[in-house]
């Protein structure tokens, strides 16, 4: 089975949040960037369908700058064959557009799975999955948190408010992954050393400017000072006067 | 061009509480995109196996036409179908704007529609204005520690509007409703089943008060006190879980909130023996009001919270538990 991951370099969230001059984006003086956490769950999966085959090959695919190598490198010591930086100066807002080039690149390779995580933790933005999906004309499930393969076909499952949707799909296709799909290993030492070694090549990569403009990154309103009502079960009462009658949400 | 199409939500043939939010912000936008004359119209879209419960009420909440559009073939999620379908509506009907929940479908949806339609998406916003003639759309980011500022420049504007952030709001018109079959191409991805939680247990990402738990319950069987706690608000209110509970095992991952669970923003939002990562913040941060109870008076959770409780919260929870059941006699 030949297996494409699509993955993203993204601030860790640990990082400290600061904006830059423009007042458009993150000042990435001192940022430390990370593989971002729901990839890895498709990287393991990718990794563990490979391994239960016995064969086949898992590619990561991510779009962005050259520094994203570092981020394939993670993934390629996590245990992938090989990997492809569409290499671009800046990535749009506009999802669409970075579908729009991955979606070319998924083209070209022939995949019988191609995976997503379900959101990158920068942009919270859940869509260039799905949109690459509806580009490529596959099928597509998103956000799933338990897969089954066999024969050409597959089930997944994937949690829906109060519930969990039990899906069916044949391959080839695009899936996202949630948290609960698996528990990513971590790069062992020998796993890193051999990253890099491993192929990775880089394509210079021009998108469109697409339809959405960032016109501002802002902090967000300080929530009002917060304040100690009281100390155990006497401050209860209080609190539900503040509740009711200041705040009004009894 | 500056009528907006609302694509609701069903489950069952009966609709979800989140379509009359996006009712409600669909018809906020088309108040503002109308604003430069001739008005706007809301259509609230309904896909569906047949009629609809509820649906005939969306009129109050500011829907100028309700369009159930039925094939036997959508009794669960079609994805293939349901995005078809709306994209096909959306281009007939001219629509300036398309709007949907990002809920678990319509999160699902949306993108499908807008790389359909080939034009961006707004996922997932919390606010949305018109500014020169433009949509414009609030979103967070980087875990709720920053605010996007998007326009969109193509149309439809597609966006996704975050639960519980467009509180439903009554503006009563007079609506008229239609419905009608639909073709329903073979889908190649089919919901065969929906596995239900426990029956009647509301979703933390859709509740308006959510009581989650943190390690501070020291152990699973003390999240009783947190669903005690829930119940006495009588339906209205979810537990949910940190993180750290979640990878314990001792709650299931639907309930974790957070940035590697579910983004919540509840009315009220109460948090027992939580510390308050960064990571948890993200999930909860725009709550309209948040309240901590925790032992250590320097938990990172009590910088967020608008009201703290210090203090041992296996005294403070069943006290509080009591005298919300006396509130509510």
């Amino acid at each position: 089975m030949k297996i494409a991951v699509c993955v993203k370099r993204v601030p860790d969230s640990e990082t400290r949040v600061k904006i830059a001059s423009d007042g458009k984006s993150l000042d990435e003086a001192g940022v430390k960037f990370i593989l971002n956490p729901y990839d890895e769950f498709a990287v393991e999966e990718a990794l563990r369908r490979r391994e239960h085959a016995g064969a086949g090959e898992v590619v990561i695919v991510s779009l962005g700058p050259p520094a994203a190598q570092e981020t394939i490198r993670t993934a390629l010591a996590m245990g992938a064959d090989r990997g492809i930086l569409l290499q671009a100066d800046r990535v749009p807002a506009d999802g669409l557009e970075v579908a729009r080039a991955l979606g070319a690149e998924l083209k070209a390779g022939a995949y019988d799975l191609v995976l997503f995580g379900k959101m990158a933790i920068d942009d919270y933005n859940h869509q260039v999955g799905p949109m690459v999906a509806e580009l490529l004309d596959l099928p597509c499930v998103t956000a799933i948190a338990h897969l089954e393969i066999a024969g050409g076909k597959g089930t997944a499952e994937r949690e829906i408010e109060g519930g969990v949707e039990v899906v069916e799909f044949p391959l080839p296709a695009v899936l996202t992954t949630d948290k609960g799909l698996n528990e990513p290993r971590y790069p062992a030492l020998k796993g890193i050393m051999a990253a890099k070694k491993k192929p990775l090549e880089v394509k210079p990569t021009a998108l469109g400017a697409g339809s959405l403009e960032v016109l501002a990154l802002s902090p967000p309103p300080q929530r009002k000072d917060g304040r100690v009502v009281g100390e155990g079960s006497a401050a209860v009462p209080e609190l539900l006067r503040l509740l009711r009658d200041e705040a009004k949400v009894l | 061009m500056n009528d907006v199409l609302a694509v609701l939500e069903q489950r069952e043939r009966t609709l979800r509480k989140v379509s009359n939010e996006v009712v409600t912000g669909a018809r906020r936008l088309a108040d503002a995109l109308g604003q430069g004359g001739g008005g706007a119209r809301v259509d609230a879209l309904v896909i569906a196996a047949g009629t609809v419960a509820g649906a005939d009420q969306l009129g109050g909440f500011g829907a100028d036409k309700v369009i159930t559009l039925t094939n036997p073939a959508f009794g669960h999620y079609a994805p293939e179908g349901h995005a078809r379908v709306i994209a096909d509506r959306a281009k007939a009907g001219g629509y300036g704007a398309v709007v949907f929940a990002a809920s678990a479908t319509g999160r699902d949806l949306a993108p499908r529609v807008a790389a359909r339609l080939g034009v961006p998406l707004a996922q997932d916003i919390t606010d949305i204005a018109v500014e020169g003639g433009a949509v414009t759309v609030v979103h967070p980011v980087y875990a709720g520690r920053a605010l996007l500022k998007l326009k969109l420049t193509a149309r439809p504007a597609i966006v996704s509007l975050r639960p519980n952030v467009f509180t439903a709001v009554q503006r009563p018109r007079a609506g008229s409703a239609e419905t009608a079959a639909v073709d329903a191409p073979v889908g190649r991805v089919v919901v065969t089943g929906i596995k239900h939680a426990a029956a009647g247990a509301l979703d933390v990402a859709e509740a308006a008060i959510v009581i989650s738990g943190g390690r501070g319950l020291r152990e699973p069987a003390n999240f009783k006190l947190l669903e005690q706690l829930a119940a006495a608000f009588g339906g209205r209110a979810a537990v949910g879980a940190s993180r750290a509970v979640v990878d314990a095992g001792w709650r299931a991952h639907a309930d974790q909130v957070g940035q590697t669970g579910k983004t919540v923003s509840p009315t009220l939002y109460i948090a027992v023996g939580i510390s308050g990562a960064i990571q948890h913040l993200a999930g909860m941060r725009t709550s309209k009001v948040i309240v901590a109870i925790n032992k250590d008076r320097d938990a990172p959770i009590f910088k967020v919270a608008d009201y703290g409780v210090v203090g041992d919260l296996f005294e403070v929870v069943p006290k509080l538990t009591e005298e919300i059941k006396k509130l509510h006699g």
